[in-house]
């Protein structure tokens, strides 16, 4: 095994001592749910690119069963991958899959929602994500089908049934399971939707929560880390973050993303007050802080879009 | 996961595909690069040489964000007003709008020298074309390695976008200096749609919305004029040059295909 894979696996029995079965990362080999509380399981994403292997299987995905009803949290990277998710959640429960909550526009978490809808879901998502998911599809579907292949076949846009609006969050009871939605003001995206399990304490945070996996940032620096703030206030057990391990304590988990996201602030506003031009930020960027995966082009991407958003302070 | 952004403008897109046949006709297709194509479009085929002498471009060999590269054109030469660039032209072979702008100068700007940020939608040469005051033509290249830069909407918060639309920045030097070109860097702030989205729920184009044109004057008289397209990113920057003789008013005025009309001045160099 390799040494990260290894490493990757000690996090997991870790935070996992209790679950005997890990999802092998970056082989579409036997599809493992993680139960990290009962009735709580998760589809542990790998921390890898987008390829056909993996079939855009590289976020968290999460299925909550309540006693009527599953309410699964994004859909996977493609069809393919969410087609394998509901047989996965076939093979667990007959109750019926009532509802898809969808926790931003990214293609690796919405690409296989028409499985999803096309099963009856009813589809859940912040008050923008109809927006972001009207200017993006199209290019995000012609990306897929480069970087994934045939696994991409068949995905569509799907509307939103159940818009959330920042500021009024929605109940969702799947038979002695509420669940609490959350839109969120803009943060990794302008549309990111958590979801808390009562039942379990667990905070379901879609992307606003990167662990081991460097965050990426597709919304406002300033304002994830204004989210950040409110979000740790948040009464929750346990998280599943959209990327790392399927679940972490809470609220000590936010602490590496904080450290990484407030390091970038500063050096960003360090550059822009002495004059440094971008491309000369770039030439010998600062390296991230803090140890992180798939930091290479990602951490350029996130400083350019820190410049872009600090240098109108 | 972030992926990014579009540059097609459907007016230049249309633009291209209809002039390219023409140009077949002239010479066989198979010998024809793009960059024909682009001669004979922007220069009527006039003899475009050799600018290393004359310019020189500064662009990544491979951009992380391919919704905003900064590249930079240095002027080599003086602006005298016996000679001087009359006009910077940048283009983006294999973009759908390959002319992301062009830079018309006076000679007060004392120095050609600009820099802006562009989007490339995929692996393409990057070209500077320097236009002298007699109308010669100089030109350099270089290949930015970069996609995507043009496939889906800039913008990270559309509404943000649109509240602060029209707003500017201008960040100075400290201490103007009298008499030698000092580098201004302008930030106007918009979403520079491309037009070339699709709503999917009514299946009708997204319009296209971006700046046309900015005008920069000192104390009243042009000093530089941009022809803007949606090659620029969204919130587009232009560093350029001013040499001035003492204190003044710095104006500009840009507009965008709306036909909104935004405007801002500065008084710089008063505390010099």
């Amino acid at each position: 095994m390799a040494p990260k894979a290894a490493q990757r696996r000690a996090v997991l029995a870790g935070l996992l001592a209790a679950t005997a079965v890990a999802a092998v990362p970056g082989q579409s080999a036997p599809f493992a749910l993680v139960e990290i509380a009962p009735g709580l399981l998760v589809y542990p994403g790998v921390h890898e690119d987008f390829s056909p292997t993996n079939r855009g299987g590289i976020a968290n995905l999460a299925i909550i069963i309540g006693d009527d009803a599953v309410a699964v949290v994004d859909a996977g990277g493609s069809p393919a991958q969410a087609r394998e998710l509901l047989a996965a959640i076939r093979a667990r429960t007959d109750r019926p899959i009532r509802h898809l909550l969808l926790t931003h526009h990214h293609p690796d978490h919405v690409m296989g929602a028409v499985v999803f809808h096309k099963a009856g879901a009813r589809i859940w998502g912040h008050l923008r994500l109809p927006s972001a998911l009207a200017d993006r599809f199209p290019s995000y579907r012609a990306a897929m089908d480069r970087l994934l292949g045939p696994a991409s076949v068949g995905a569509e846009p799907v509307p939103v049934d159940e818009p959330v609006a920042v500021g009024q969050p929605r109940a969702l009871d799947l038979g002695g399971r509420p669940l609490e939605l959350r839109a969120w003001p803009t943060a990794h995206t302008d549309c990111d939707l958590t979801v808390f399990d009562h039942a379990s304490r667990t905070l379901i945070a879609g992307d606003l929560l990167f662990l081991e996996r460097l965050p990426v940032i597709d919304g406002s620096l300033v304002g994830w880390l204004a989210v950040m703030d409110e979000l740790a206030r948040v009464p929750a057990a346990r998280v599943v973050p959209g990327h790392g391990p399927p679940a972490a304590s809470w609220p000590e988990a936010l602490a590496p993303q904080r450290h990484y996201l407030e390091a970038l602030a500063a050096a960003v506003r360090r550059a822009i007050r002495s004059g440094r031009t971008l491309s000369a930020l770039l030439a010998d960027p600062p390296p991230p802080a803090g140890d992180w995966l798939l930091s290479t082009d990602n951490h350029p991407r996130n400083m350019t879009a820190a410049y872009k958003e600090l240098e109108w302070e | 996961m972030g992926m990014s952004t579009l540059c097609f403008s459907r007016r230049h897109a249309l633009v291209l595909a209809v002039a390219a046949p023409a140009v077949a006709r002239a010479v066989p297709a198979f010998a024809q690069s793009q960059w024909d194509v682009l001669r004979e479009l922007f220069f009527a085929n006039r003899p475009v040489v050799d600018g290393a002498a004359v310019i020189a471009l500064e662009a990544p060999a491979r951009a992380h964000d391919a919704a905003l590269v900064e590249v930079a054109v240095r002027a080599l030469v003086p602006q005298t007003p016996e000679r001087y660039i009359r006009a910077v032209h940048l283009l983006i072979d294999r973009n759908p709008a390959p002319r992301a702008a062009v830079f018309r100068f006076t000679p007060k700007t004392g120095s050609a020298s600009i820099a802006t940020r562009i989007r490339v939608n995929e692996y393409t040469p990057v070209r500077a074309v320097a236009e002298m005051n007699d109308g010669t033509l100089y030109m350099v290249e270089r290949f930015v390695k970069a996609s995507g830069g043009c496939s889906a909407p800039a913008n990270k918060d559309k509404e943000a976008a649109y509240a602060r639309i029209g707003a500017m920045k201008l960040i100075q030097p400290e201490q103007l200096r009298f008499g030698e070109p000092n580098e201004l860097r302008l930030l106007i702030s918009h979403p520079q749609y491309s037009g070339m989205q699709i709503d999917q729920l009514t299946r009708n184009w997204i319009p296209a919305d971006h700046l046309d044109s900015i005008r920069i004057l000192w104390n009243g008289e042009p000093l530089l004029e941009v022809e803007a397209d949606i090659s620029l990113s969204e919130d587009p920057m232009i560093a350029f040059h001013l040499a001035p003789e003492g204190p003044g008013e710095l104006r500009v005025e840009a507009s965008d295909i709306k036909e909104r009309h935004f405007t801002r001045s500065w008084q710089l160099g008063a505390g010099s």
